[in-house]
């Protein structure tokens, strides 16, 4: 699936709420049923701080694709978390690179990107892009 | 003490706290399609019909620059600039308007003192002492003067309920010892420190004592001769004021020690390149063209406040606050972070293991302002072991029907989240 199917998915998923708070119990419930990262992941060094949630991220690069695995301290956090994970991991570093990643402002979340919140997930997405960055470089030089 | 009384009586009669509500437009908007609810006065306060008149009047009818022309307008900004420093200094009860000085906001006013005492005061192996519920503008700049000057920063303890141990703060105090800087209400927990015994003893010691007031100007009346400050800081925009505006009182024997703050024009007598003399308190510290409309409508505001009587503000939020309490106890597993005997109307808590940023989401989409996080105090919540709070501060626009909203939105998130 291309990243573009994957988050037409997720829009088609959130379109059958038609209130906040359908959308935010999913949220919720995909923040819940995942356990994304491994406990020795949650350290210092995996750390993307934000001023109101933390979030974690480690990425590894496996036959030409970079694998996320993300968690947050925050459920409403890493429900979105979730959701940008299943988008991005198992990508190659150029497909990540150019993702432009319009489908959170499509199902009404876009408030959650907006530097006031805070919550580490625009610190996220840039990092994880830089880490394509790094694959791609790395890949080109050897 | 009768005078006293009957002032207060004369104030409970005069307010009617449902009606001032109406002086406060904002109040009537509606965020997420529901009535605003906002509880993030600790952040800032709304500002009632009549601050904002004032800002419009001073830029529609007599814009100009203050100190500087003959010509009409700018006599009539500086008149009113200096009116307001009045306002100021009775609203306080200062002795004189040279101890009131315009600065952009409490952290400014703690900036201001804190560098100019490292360019005279502070000594290699001196202290300074501060507690464990200061807020970040409170400590950073005591931790610049520290390495700047090589004094040291100490830390006065707090227990369980959030309140200053004082044992420990008396027995951190030596003759090393040059400065107490303290909060005078946390923003974190609410609590009212026992401020007027901390100067009383410091000053046994000669060591002056500067009080961060951001949180307590608006909700007690100060009087810095009775408290006996050597400094107060406070900001505009709290007291349901403009944003950019701020008072430094400090006592005139320091100030007129103090080096200024910073260079440029207003603060100056004279200048050649030479040499330049300094000009008199309050200017020595006002470098610049001072933010004049701020400056005046902090007046407006004041009368705003006078007119309603801040000891009747002071025994309403009271009520709200008790009433909060009492309200949120009924929310199961909720734990308070800040339990202090003497309380401002702030209320710190948190619901189970619900990460409080997610409590906040979902009240911002009841139409509910409250602050979550660490409140910029993040060595208090290290102290706490917890990552933050959730934030309800209260003002005397607030209503007991709004608290019951708030109640009902917390039990909707913890089912929502837990």
């Amino acid at each position: 699936m291309t990243i573009s199917e994957k988050e037409n998915n997720i829009i088609e998923q959130f379109s059958m709420y038609d209130d906040w708070m359908g959308k935010y119990e999913h949220l919720i419930e995909l923040g819940k049923s995942l356990p994304l990262i491994d406990e020795k992941f949650k350290t210092e060094d995996y750390l993307v701080r934000g001023c109101q949630s933390q979030v974690w991220l480690n990425a590894e690069l496996k036959d030409g694709k970079v694998i996320f695995k993300a968690d947050s301290d925050a459920i409403i956090t890493k429900g979105l978390v979730a959701l940008l994970i299943g988008v991005l991991s198992n990508e190659t570093p150029d497909a990540i690179i150019e993702s432009k990643l319009d489908f959170i402002d499509t199902i009404g979340l876009k408030e959650h990107l907006s530097s006031t919140r805070s919550n580490g997930l625009v610190s996220m997405i840039k990092l994880m892009k830089t880490y394509a960055l790094g694959f791609k470089v790395k890949e080109k030089k050897s | 003490m009768k005078e006293v009384k009957n002032i207060e009586l004369l104030e409970e009669k005069k307010a009617d706290f449902n009606k001032v509500r109406h002086d406060f437009p904002i109040l009537s908007r509606q965020v997420n399609g529901k009535p605003l609810v906002y509880f993030d006065n600790g952040a800032t306060t709304q500002k009632p019909q009549q601050v904002i008149d004032a800002i419009q009047h001073y830029y529609s009818y007599y814009n100009s620059n203050v100190h500087r022309g003959v010509h009409t307008l700018s006599q009539e900004a500086t008149t009113a600039q200096e009116e307001s420093r009045e306002k100021v200094r009775k609203f306080i009860n200062a002795k004189s308007v040279n101890e009131i000085i315009f600065t952009s906001g409490t952290t400014e006013s703690i900036n201001l003192v804190a560098s100019s005492l490292s360019k005279f005061y502070f000594k290699p192996g001196d202290e300074i002492v501060i507690s464990t519920m200061e807020h970040h503008s409170n400590i950073v700049p005591w931790q610049m003067a520290c390495e700047q000057t090589g004094a040291k920063l100490k830390v006065i303890p707090i227990n369980d309920a959030g309140e200053i141990i004082f044992d420990e703060f008396e027995k951190l105090l030596n003759e090393k010892t040059k400065l107490v800087a303290v909060v005078h209400v946390s923003n974190s927990l609410g609590t009212i420190n026992p401020v007027k015994k901390i100067i009383e003893k410091a000053h046994t010691l000669n060591i002056p004592v500067l009080l961060d007031g951001a949180q307590a100007i608006q909700h007690m009346p100060v009087d810095v001769q009775q408290l006996d400050c050597d400094f107060y800081c406070f900001s505009g925009h709290k007291l349901y004021g403009p944003t950019g505006i701020g008072i430094l009182y400090g006592k005139e024997k320091w100030l007129e020690q103090m080096p200024p703050y910073q260079g440029g024009g207003e603060m100056i007598k004279h200048v050649t390149f030479a040499k330049t003399t300094y000009n008199e308190l309050p200017f020595k510290f006002e470098a610049g063209t001072p933010h004049i409309e701020g400056a005046i409508v902090l007046g407006t505001a004041i009368d705003y406040v006078n007119s309603i009587g801040i000891n009747a503000i002071q025994k309403y939020e009271h009520e709200l606050l008790n009433y909060a309490t009492e309200q949120l106890s009924s929310v199961d597993k909720i734990r308070f972070i800040g339990t202090a005997k003497e309380k401002a109307s702030v209320i710190s808590f948190l619901i189970d293991k619900v990460h409080p940023y997610d409590v906040g989401v979902i009240l911002d989409k009841l139409g509910i302002a409250v602050r979550t996080g660490h409140h910029c105090t993040e060595p208090l919540m290290d102290r706490f072991g917890i990552p933050g709070t959730v934030r309800a501060s209260l003002v005397f626009y607030n209503t007991k029907d709004e608290i019951d909203v708030l109640v009902s939105g917390v039990k909707k998130a913890q089912q929502m989240l837990s």
